[in-house]
């Protein structure tokens, strides 16, 4: 059954339509990234589903209680923001347990779950010190041990890492994996960071412009986007896209053929428009060195080009490419790939790894 | 020795040349003249050349004592009483013109009270002063709380979206930018004694039963009267001081009490008053000091009267100077108010320093 039911929610601010019609079902101790760039709607959702922004048409569920009348206090949610919003006056300790102090509960019974959640976030040593001397981190965690003491249903998170440096961001995020695993609560986690969504997620939601554009798992996003705008979102670096003409051969697949392309036969997820010119996606990572075009075999693609920029990771080799029509194609060869700037080359790709959309 | 502040930078003195010097002839000077003349017998006009008198005037304002006077016995050493039973004491007088007691010489009775069958007299060497001192006390202690909690109430009922809610900071903010002459003549008629608009409104609220009162005629209104109007005069301007410091508390805390489901109270008291706290010692000490100053609605309203029941120490400082040309007296209270005021703004510093926590 799913815990989180949101059926056609839809949010205006004055005339503006933000959230357009989003209906998405979260199950019952499932990790749910929202993800999608600035503006798109992504906080303005968790917002609505916490209850700290009210919906204007649709309806939101949770544990099976439709909650769209009621306060933020009375859906079992806990919340983080990216700004911490933990109180600068109060000692870590009167912060985690600022939710008891409102309710009333007693002290001893409020030091036990302040104590249990500083274990859990290995914060105990931090608890009487004011936020002004704690590290970005820090801070976020103590918004987190905040949450942990309400003992929510559900958490939610509003990009609680975007505020941390690198190092710590990679940190924190394994540290909320583990505590997810650990608490068995559902959360619902908003960023437009793909590596946290890839990484963290059960499910991925995309979001573009106040729509859901694909819900899956990590990997289906990976290997199968719906779209150009997912298939574009996800993965790093990011998808080559050609415009290419396409004639259909039958069965869904399609003859390409592009001045950068080699003409092959590739098949679509979806039939595309008819007459209408097509987009061909490939992914830097399904891209690879062969000898010269002859070395192709009948199910891969060739493309040519010269190498422009090579930046080597380690672990793999970042190659900037221009091709004929002065395209610029990005390729991620392995690591120890000798691959000289200046130098033409020729890369294949299976034709299975290769999409095909329709122009949008 | 070339400082930063003296190389090579004419110009820039040049530029602030005309800003110092005004300040310097209508700051610096008369406060140093103040401090010396509040040490000699200056007079506004005078034949007599001025002298150094020393700490005299200083003397002749804060000297205070309390006597205890026995009360008058009769032959058998009972108690005298007068026709309505009160106890007869020996004039003050009879003490202070004594040469038994040179040190009391010159004092006057402030106030007394009762102990047992003796009566204990507060005398004071200058009970104007005295006076004025205690009623500015008074104002301040009544104005701090009168003006900064209703400031900071309107502040809380304005710091809202609501449609037309600028309508209402207008109007608070307006009596702000009215002089305080022009608000002071309003009250005065306000106040009227037979047919000021209180009298009347009150009147009609309690169909008829209510008596005019003269709140400025009357010793045990008049201050009360000017309190409740300089509050009122002044409140709109601290109340945008307060609106300021309340914008400036992140709304995502106001969130989070909201998903903890503080209530109203709660969170004022969680989240509002900890985030005003250096706007409230912010508008506690411009209110204070602004109510040590409180001088314009006295000269407009009372002049001090009646019977002394609205001196302040900037309107004595004020009379005494021009009015009875004792320039002397004067620099000597002003020269007292600004030592008080000092202090108050150390004590600012002090409670707005950088705690170090622990
Ligand atoms: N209170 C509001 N009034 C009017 N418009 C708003 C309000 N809050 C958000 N918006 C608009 O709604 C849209 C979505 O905002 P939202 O904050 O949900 O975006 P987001 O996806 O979280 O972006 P980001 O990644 O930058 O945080 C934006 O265009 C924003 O301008
Ligand atoms: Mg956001």
């Amino acid at each position: 059954m799913a815990h989180v039911k949101l059926t056609s929610v839809r949010k205006s601010f004055g005339s503006v339509e933000i959230i357009m019609g989003v209906d998405i079902e979260i199950d019952s101790g499932e990790f749910v990234v929202f993800v999608g760039p600035s503006g798109c709607g992504k906080s303005t959702l968790l917002r609505m589903i916490a209850g700290l922004e009210d919906i204007t048409s649709g309806t939101i569920e949770i544990g099976g209680r439709v909650v769209n009348d009621l306060p933020p206090k009375d859906r079992s949610i806990a919340m983080v923001f990216q700004s911490y919003a933990i109180f600068p006056h109060m000692s870590v300790r009167e912060n985690v347990g600022f939710g008891l102090t409102i309710k009333g509960v007693d002290k001893a019974e409020k030091e036990k779950k302040v104590l249990e959640a500083a274990r859990i976030l290995q914060m105990e040593n931090l608890l009487d010190r004011r936020p002004s001397q704690l590290s970005g981190g820090q801070r976020q965690r103590v918004a987190i041990g905040r949450a942990i003491v309400r003992d929510p249903s559900v958490f939610l998170f509003d990009e609680p890492l975007s505020n941390l440096d690198a190092a710590l961001r990679l940190d924190m995020r394994m540290e909320i994996g583990k505590l997810h695993q650990s608490l068995g609560a559902s959360m619902i986690y908003v960023t437009h960071d793909q590596i946290e969504a890839m990484t963290l997620a059960d499910r991925i939601v995309v979001l573009k412009d106040g729509q859901v554009m694909q819900t899956g798992t990590p990997m289906e996003l990976f290997h199968n986007p719906d779209n150009l705008f997912v298939a574009g979102f996800i993965g790093a670096p990011r998808m080559n896209f050609f415009e290419v003409d396409a004639a259909p051969v039958g069965n869904g697949a399609y003859r390409i053929g592009a001045p950068d392309v080699a003409e092959t036969v590739v098949t679509a997820k979806k039939p595309l428009p008819e007459g209408e010119r097509a987009i061909l996606g490939i992914r830097p990572q399904h891209l690879s060195l062969i000898d010269d075009a002859g070395a192709a075999s009948a199910d891969q693609g060739v493309l040519t080009g010269k190498v422009a920029l090579v930046e080597r990771l380690g672990t793999e080799t970042i190659v900037n490419l221009s091709l004929p029509s002065g395209a610029v194609l990005i390729a991620a060869l392995d690591g120890d790939n000798p691959v000289a700037m200046g130098s033409a080359v020729t890369l294949a790709y299976a034709r299975t790894d290769a999409h095909l959309f329709a122009k949008e | 020795m070339a400082t930063k502040l003296t190389r090579s930078n004419g110009a820039g003195w040049a530029f602030a040349l005309p800003g110092v010097f005004l300040i310097a002839m209508f700051i610096i000077v008369p406060f140093l003249f103040g401090f010396w003349f509040s040490l000699t017998n200056q007079r506004l006009v005078s034949p007599n050349p001025t002298q150094f008198v020393g700490i005299e005037n200083y003397q002749n304002l804060l000297g205070l004592a309390v006597i205890t006077i026995e009360p008058e016995r009769d032959d058998k050493g009972q108690v005298v009483r007068d026709d309505k039973g009160e106890i007869a004491y020996p004039r003050v007088r009879t003490i202070t013109r004594s040469d038994a007691y040179p040190q009391y010489s010159g004092m006057r009775e402030w106030f007394r009270w009762q102990w047992g069958d003796n009566a204990n007299v507060v005398i004071a060497s200058d009970v104007v002063f005295m006076k004025a001192l205690a009623n500015t006390f008074i104002f301040v202690l009544f104005i701090v709380p009168l003006q900064g909690g209703g400031a900071l109430l309107l502040a809380l009922l304005i710091n809202q979206k609501l449609r037309g809610i600028n309508a209402f900071r207008t109007i608070y903010f307006m009596p702000v930018v009215i002089s305080i002459v022009v608000i002071s003549l309003l009250w005065r008629f306000i106040y009227d004694g037979s047919d000021g608009l209180l009298n009347n409104i009150l009147n009609v609220l309690s169909f008829g039963l209510f008596q005019p009162v003269d709140w400025l005629g009357r010793t045990d209104t008049a201050l009360g009267a000017i309190i409740v109007m300089s509050a009122w005069q002044a409140v709109g301007f601290h109340m945008v001081i307060w609106l300021s410091g309340l914008q400036t508390i992140p709304p995502t805390l106001y969130e989070v009490a909201a998903i903890e489901g503080a209530s109203g109270w709660q969170t004022f008291r969680y989240v509002t008053w900890p985030g005003l706290r250096n706007t409230a010692i912010l508008v506690l000490i411009v209110i204070t000091m602004q109510a040590f100053a409180l001088f314009s609605q006295i000269d407009v309203m009372t002049k001090g009267g009646p019977l002394d029941a609205t001196q302040t120490l900037v309107f004595q400082a004020v009379e005494r100077g021009y009015g009875k040309q004792d320039i002397s007296g004067g620099s000597a209270i002003s020269v007292i108010l600004f030592f008080m005021v000092l202090a108050i703004s150390l004590t600012q510093r002090f409670l707005t320093r950088e705690r170090k926590y622990g």
